[in-house]
């Protein structure tokens, strides 16, 4: 059962992450990656990672994809004012990925199925155990983020505020 | 297997019964507003179908069931058709994760079962708050799919503001969340037992949340495109919006859609800040076996404040302008609800329960 959910899940990610780059009409581009955020939220569900799941839908379904959507409807792209001039490096890179990928699962040995939930995942709620893990083990990653954050919001600030770094 | 056949039967019997009742509310108050707005004009509201007009939301139904559904010139028949379920569907689903009644486990033939919650799950506020962002879409392509000025104008404005103001809620909820110390709404609604000085909206120690539910409220009511923040569907702007272009039973499942909204989020601000089913005093609870005759009283009779409330609130205040309401949404809301997640939890550090 657990084998045929993730398979399923798995299928789809990778059907609607290709129709992303390969559908010609910008709204159904975003609309495929809404359905792939869907299902890699489906998939954390499956791992018990639930607080992820929520995570992954309110960030990226509800906040990131809904202002891609807002700024495409705002362009109104044309068919013909496509910006696909990208194809050789994107050739280049796909084909070191996939090998890559390829790589990895002969020396590992092919295997189809669900990965292992984490452990700590379905004793204490996840939520808990995340919030303890990043205030502890990874405070000073979490730190840099947040100063990463601050910096882009004070840039943010700059440079929609046109003339405020110039003196009187 | 039959242990699954009989949790199956059980979970899709109590969503049939939650289901019902959301439905059979959203026509309750379709003429409950329309009353409600009459009274506070002086006036007498729907009469005619029915005694007292009691039957106007059959009819309304009615009418809409048999109206030509037309899909505009130039439309994307797909999305058109998309839009309408996409907005009505996250208002339902919402509904999943409230308990309506005592937090009881009750043994039917070998499974537990929980009667007053169809699932207990311990995100339930980030549940709620994922599936009420997804509603965003239904009316962003909806407006888009109509092939309409007005449409797509309602719609980049509804972008805007849900975007700007699902903030809020999340950040006015955040307090609560560090009180009750749980995601579950099963568990914040325990953490408030007692009478309504234990409500985090009233409760002095550490830290009352009434500026959180203001908050909340105002947020809330921006989000279901209710005035004074229905710039979506301004009708002296843009006729109606992003469902201009939209008819008969498609029209319908936006209309739904408002209503279920504005229950979901009376019930939550039922269960966030005013204590779910707990009686305000310890008193008017009923003991033991009788625990949820009054545990749902009390719920219904709060969630039907909270949607009055939002009727009053129409009927009272203007509706503002574009720029106004981001400026007000980012300007004096935002910087309200961090303060107030500073200080109470400050509080709750100095103080703990």
């Amino acid at each position: 059962m657990a084998t045929f959910v993730f398979l399923y899940f798995a299928a789809v990610i990778v059907m609607a992450a290709s129709l992303v780059v390969l559908v010609r009409n910008p709204i159904y581009s975003a609309l495929s990656l809404l359905v792939m955020f869907f299902h890699v939220a489906g998939l954390y569900v499956t791992l018990h990672a639930e607080f992820l799941a929520a995570i992954q839908i309110i960030v990226y379904a509800g906040a990131i994809l809904v202002l891609y959507l807002f700024v495409v409807m705002l362009l109104n792209v044309k068919r013909e004012e496509q910006f696909n001039r990208q194809g050789p490096v994107a050739l280049f890179l796909g084909v070191v990925l996939l090998t890559e990928a390829v790589l990895l699962t002969v020396s590992r040995g092919f295997t189809v199925g669900a990965p292992e939930p984490g452990r700590e995942g379905a004793a204490v709620g996840n939520t808990e155990s995340i919030g303890e893990v990043l205030y502890s083990t990874y405070l000073f990653p979490f730190e840099i983020a947040s100063l990463i954050l601050l910096v882009a919001m004070i840039g943010a600030v700059i440079l929609s505020k046109k003339g405020i770094m110039e003196s009187k | 297997m039959f242990d699954t056949s009989i949790k199956l039967a059980l979970t899709l019997s109590q969503i049939g019964a939650v289901m019902g009742v959301v439905l059979l509310t959203v026509a309750v108050l379709t003429l409950l507003e329309r009353k409600v707005l009459s009274w506070m004009q002086d006036r007498m509201g729907p009469m005619e179908v029915g005694p007292y007009g009691v039957l106007q939301p059959v009819a309304d139904g009615l009418k809409l069931f048999f109206k030509e559904d037309i899909i505009p010139a130039g439309a994307n028949k797909i999305m058109f058709s998309l839009a309408p379920i996409l907005v009505l569907v996250p208002a339902l689903i919402g509904f999943a994760v409230i308990p309506f009644g005592p937090n009881w486990t009750i043994d039917v033939m070998g499974v537990e079962f929980k009667p007053f919650v169809i699932s207990d799950i311990n995100i339930g506020v980030l549940y709620i708050l994922a599936f009420a962002s997804i509603g965003a879409y239904g009316v962003i392509l909806g407006g888009w799919a109509s092939n309409s000025k007005y449409s797509l104008l309602g719609g980049l404005r509804s972008a805007a503001q849900l975007i700007s103001y699902e903030l809020n809620v999340g950040l006015a909820i955040v307090g609560v969340l560090l009180l009750a110390g749980s995601l579950s709404l099963v568990e914040i609604t325990e953490a408030q037992a007692g009478g309504f000085w234990n409500w985090f909206a009233f409760d002095p120690v550490p830290f009352p949340q009434f500026i959180a539910f203001v908050i909340f409220l105002i947020a809330s009511v921006a989000e279901t495109n209710r005035l004074p923040f229905d710039l979506p569907e301004a009708e002296s702007e843009l006729v109606a919006g992003f469902f201009t272009e939209y008819s008969g039973m498609r029209f319908a499942f936006f209309f739904m859609a408002e209503y279920a909204n504005m229950i979901l989020v009376s019930c939550m601000s039922t269960v966030l800040f005013f204590g779910g089913w707990h009686a305000p005093l310890p008193f008017l609870q009923a003991p033991g076996m009788f625990a949820w005759v009054t545990g749902i009283f009390w719920f219904t009779a709060k969630v039907y404040f909270f949607l009055f409330l939002f009727f009053w609130i129409r009927a009272t205040l203007p509706r503002l302008r574009y720029d106004q309401l981001m400026r007000f949404g980012w300007k004096v809301l935002l910087p309200i609800a961090l303060g107030n997640i500073v200080v109470t939890s400050v509080l709750a550090y100095i103080f703990p329960n």
